[in-house]
């Protein structure tokens, strides 16, 4: 029988090779990575105890904020391995499909990024994933440090259910002050959307760009602060309790103006990131953008300088309103290292581990006793408004809108981009209320 | 020769492919038509059954008509400009001319890249910023003198996307230029040589005897570049980003899934492609398998 | 032996040259801007040589890129192997060893080549973590070992269909059986389109960062996701960016450019049989 003999032969030379290969490939890796987290411990036998967490946080200021804290944490921890597992892409949307392919096969990490708000109420806390951090907030006393305005969103039935590192503005008009002055229009007057409206037909007829806008995203920030703006902070916040009415005449005015801003926007808006729009402003093609106030921290990486180089102020008609958004830790309900986790969350809520990330990636703490020391002039400023003004939270960053809703506007923003049609983009945003959101 | 047992050891050696692929392809593309006939919103799984109404809701989406505008009219632009010059460039290289090897190398040279190398550069090359802030083949054409070429690129309006074709057509033109050189070397130079004795001048030659005999690589790169075309995701988001003028099927799809927890209209648009592809290719391969019996 | 010619052929380097240089912009911009210093990035310079050539960017993004370069070698290097092996054998049975529904089994791993990948990762996901392959690399290379049999069956079967059965039936005459007749007679006039496959797989396995992404634990992300890691979302060091973006396309290139006519060489003997 010799077919039989080279059969077997074939097989078992195949299943060697496989094996050989796949053993290759285990061993290999996984020794480099032991021997780094091993040669600094000093109890050999001891199996080091780790915490894994998960965040889109890879470059620039953020990772180095990251870092920051990691450091700290590993000093208060020297027994606990930190497992930064971070995925860049997309503003967290490549981070988002691994994190739910994750959590749908059982496996969480012990701790993930979200945006605090209706991102981590609506999809997490819905699906069950995350446990309750009430304990924590009350074994460390950050009740007392937290405004009392940003603990109701971030809670759900009194359950709070992350911990927020950061706070960023989203309501903030950003403008060349050469480009202004060299057009006779004074910051200080613009207080309204007509006001405002009137620079930007002043310098449309000068021949500047009066507002830089970039991708879909971006023109999904513009919105919310135009509808804050027209609507004022209460009747904005009704519109996510279900209050306002997103048929009414009101939204119809806010929808207005906002397809009147995107008359004097640059026309190639939809090829430029955040920063390339940002960038036009510092650069004198355009006088005004409308972005959060990360924005900042790229002026101050492109050297330029504040108050000369670039102005800012709140979006005409939001004054005395913070539209915010926070950066958020969870705790993994089944999480495989809850007391690493929970390690991982004191430092993140901690005034150490806020006032050491915040500085480098441009942002405030979420606590109120952060140093201002510590802080360049327009975060100072930025610490100053959130402690005294009206917090209400952003639409495009996950705040007052659960996932599923804010993709359903994000589509009918989308055509109403294209097709400038306010009542058919008005239909759509009271449909998905009612598909996805509170309205009935 | 093929006796009983020899079939057995035949099927038995091609059973852990089929298992694998049974699982791997049939059993997930089986678990998605499930999801899509769901109505799963949500992070964690929800199988209830509600037929097909994320079927129904996908045909009176604006966003996916637009999507299937854009499928079509990018397939268009792929396909005729990849076949095209992956033709001509293989017609031209043919000739015997020197330095054959070093010009196959450069065309097919974009294959080995993927676009998250190659993405960022082309966001640069096509930006259709205008006046003092021309950039990229824009500014190039400029300084050429050649005013005209200047283009707002995938940013003009309703055609935007077939400008994203011109990657497409970067990245796999090369290959449709080695399918042709394959064909073009395998036809036999008798049938030349008898054309020219029956005094068939070049051009006659070229359209009467080799394009007809390349009718099969033409069908396979059709297969293969439409396949590619209808599922174009990485190339899109790369270059363009997630826009809804320039959006298509794949972008669709994980929107809806990742972003915004729809998986049951996201796998209903998977499934959507899934026939898509199904209609392309299945008479495709009916056609090889019996052209293959028949010979 | 006259081939079909033009006339004038010398003419034709002109479409050609012009043709390549278009061909080689953007890896012109992308080394370029790699050579670049922070404050030279800008997009209206982008055409303009460098100011000095420094290899500083290169370096770094060799720095953070290095740990994920192995996991790719390690990923990439058994993938195309094992998947072309697979692909050899299926062909071969495929098409001489047919069997009762051989002609239905064909077209049916065909089809796994044209699936959509995004429609599938949640299963995919669910399935390693069933079998336990989950986060680590050997999930990473069954998953493109599968994903690569329909293409690498389809190679081998569309080559081994043309080889005429008489020269197997001599064979067998001879007592051959099956398999000694793929290990003596094909397997030694399959180096060709093993060389398409290996090539085909290993470019594949190597440009693939949503399978990665899912599969992987970060301690185990090939280069791709190494990548694009490096870009965060606040300022993006182009110069840095664009280095590291050639040297992850290094490989690859370098397997094109000199295994390149292996690859056409192979295509032509599976063409041969028309």
């Amino acid at each position: 029988m010799p077919s039989k003999k080279v059969l077997w032969i074939v097989l078992a030379a195949t299943l060697i090779l496989s094996m050989v290969l796949t053993a290759c490939t285990t061993p290999t890796t996984t020794v480099p990575t032991e021997v780094v987290t091993e040669a600094p411990t000093e109890a050999p036998v001891v199996e080091k105890q780790q915490v894994e967490v998960f965040s889109w946080w890879t470059g620039g200021g953020e990772a180095a904020g990251l870092d920051a804290m990691i450091k700290i944490f590993a000093a208060q921890n020297p027994d606990i391995e930190f497992l930064n597992a971070a995925v860049a892409g997309g503003a967290g949307t490549n981070a988002r499909a691994v994190l739910a392919t994750r959590l749908q096969a059982g496996d969480p990490p012990d701790s993930w990024q979200a945006h605090a708000g209706q991102e981590i109420i609506g999809t997490y806390v819905k699906a069950d994933q995350i446990e309750p951090l009430n304990f924590l907030y009350e074994e460390k006393g950050w009740l007392e440090v937290m405004p009392e305005t940003l603990i109701p969103l971030i809670s759900e039935n009194g359950n709070i259910y992350s911990v927020p590192v950061n706070i960023h503005r989203a309501n903030v008009l950003w403008y060349n002050p050469a480009v202004l002055a060299a057009n006779n229009i004074d910051p200080t007057t613009l207080t309204s959307m007509e006001a405002w409206i009137a620079a930007l037909d002043t310098l449309k007829a000068a021949g500047v760009i009066p507002l830089a806008l970039g991708e879909q995203w971006t023109q999904m920030h513009l919105m919310e602060t135009v509808l804050l703006s027209t609507l004022g902070a209460e009747k904005y916040n009704g519109l996510w309790s279900g209050t306002t009415d997103w048929a009414s005449p009101e939204v119809t005015t806010a929808l207005g103006n906002f397809a009147k801003l995107l008359e004097y926007v640059n026309s190639d808006y939809s090829t430029l990131t955040w920063q390339d729009a940002s960038q036009l402003v510092v650069s004198g093609d355009a006088a005004f953008n409308v972005m959060g106030d990360w924005a900042e921290g790229y002026f101050k990486e492109l050297k330029v300088e504040p108050k000369t180089g670039f102005g800012w102020m709140p979006v005409p008609g939001t004054q005395g309103t913070f539209q915010f958004l926070s950066d958020s830790f969870t705790l993994a309900k089944g999480a495989p290292n809850r007391d690493a986790a929970i390690a991982w969350l004191s430092i993140c809520g901690s005034k150490e581990g806020q006032d050491a990330f915040n500085p480098v990636k441009g942002s405030i703490p979420a606590r109120t006793d952060g140093d201002v020391t510590l802080y360049d002039e327009y975060l100072q400023s930025a610490m100053v408004d959130w402690s005294k003004d009206i917090v209400v939270g952003s639409l495009a960053h996950g705040v007052v809108a659960n996932d599923s809703w804010k993709t359903e506007i994000n589509n009918a923003l989308g055509i109403f981009v294209a097709d400038k049609a306010v009542e058919g983009f008005q239909t759509a945003l009271v449909a998905a209320c009612k598909s996805s959101g509170p309205c009935k | 020769m093929h006796n009983r047992r020899d079939k057995w050891l035949s099927f038995l050696l091609v059973s852990p492919s089929i298992i694998a692929v049974a699982i791997f392809v049939y059993g997930f593309i089986g678990w998605t038509i499930r999801v899509s006939l769901s109505g799963w919103k949500g992070l964690m799984p929800d199988y209830t059954f509600v037929g097909l109404k994320n079927y129904a809701t996908l045909l009176n989406d604006p966003r996916f008509q637009i999507d299937i505008r854009n499928t079509l009219i990018f397939t268009a632009v792929f396909l005729v400009g990849a076949v095209l010059l992956g033709l001509a460039l293989a017609i031209m290289l043919d000739q015997g001319l020197k330095g054959e090897a070093f010009f196959r190398g450069i065309f097919l040279f974009p294959m080995a890249i993927s676009y998250i190398v190659t993405g960022v550069v082309w966001r640069w090359l096509m930006n259709p910023a205008m006046g003092s802030r021309l950039s990229g083949f824009n500014l190039l054409f400029k300084s050429l003198g050649l005013d005209f070429l200047v283009n707002t690129w995938h940013t003009t309006p309703y055609w935007g996307i077939a400008f994203l074709a011109i990657p497409a057509i970067w990245q796999l033109s090369g290959y449709t230029m080695a399918m042709y050189l394959a064909g073009l070397r395998a036809i036999p130079d008798q049938l030349r040589e008898a054309a020219r004795v029956d005094g068939a001048s070049e051009w006659q030659i070229m359209r009467y005897i080799i394009l007809p005999l390349l009718t099969p690589v033409t069908l396979s790169a059709v297969i293969i570049i439409g396949h590619m075309s209808l599922k174009v995701f990485d190339l899109i988001v790369a270059v363009a980003g997630k826009q809804l003028p320039l959006d298509v099927p794949a972008i669709y799809m994980w929107q809806a899934t990742f972003d915004g927890n729809f998986y049951g209209l996201g796998a209903a648009i998977g499934v959507f492609l899934l026939i898509s592809v199904a209609i392309l290719i299945i008479p495709y391969i009916r056609f090889t398998l019996r052209s293959e019996e028949n010979s | 032996m006259k081939k079909f010619r033009l006339r004038k052929k010398h003419l034709l380097y002109i479409p050609l040259v012009f043709l390549a240089i278009i061909w080689l912009l953007p890896l012109y911009v992308m080394v370029v801007t790699g050579f670049k210093g922070f404050e030279e990035i800008s997009l209206k310079t982008m055409w303009n040589l460098p100011a000095s050539i420094q290899f500083d960017n290169y370096l770094e993004a060799f720095g953070k890129l290095a740990p994920n370069l192995w996991n790719s070698i390690n990923m990439v290097i058994p993938a195309a192997i094992i998947s072309s092996i697979l692909g050899s054998l299926n062909g071969y049975l495929l098409s001489k060893w047919k069997f009762k529904g051989s002609d239905i089994i064909f077209p049916l791993i065909l089809f796994g080549m044209f699936i959509p990948y995004q429609a599938i990762l949640i299963p995919l996901v669910q399935f390693m973590k069933a079998v336990d392959l989950y986060g680590g690399l050997p999930g990473l290379v069954l998953t493109h070992v599968i994903y690569g049999i329909p293409i690498t069956t389809l190679t081998f079967r569309n080559y081994y269909a043309s080889i005429s059965n008489e020269l197997l039936e001599a064979a067998s005459v001879d007592g051959s059986s099956m398999l000694r007749t793929y290990w003596s007679i094909l397997l030694p006039i399959s180096i060709p389109s093993f060389a398409v496959v290996l090539i085909w797989q290993f470019t594949q396995a190597w440009n693939d960062f949503l399978f990665a992404v899912v599969v992987t634990k970060p301690e185990f992300w090939p280069i791709t996701v190494a990548l694009n890691n490096m870009a965060g979302s606040q300022i993006i060091a182009w110069n840095v960016q664009m280095a590291g973006a050639f040297i992850t396309a290094l490989p690859t290139l370098l397997l094109y450019l000199f295994l390149g006519r292996y690859f056409l060489r192979g295509m032509m003997a599976g063409a041969l049989k028309e």
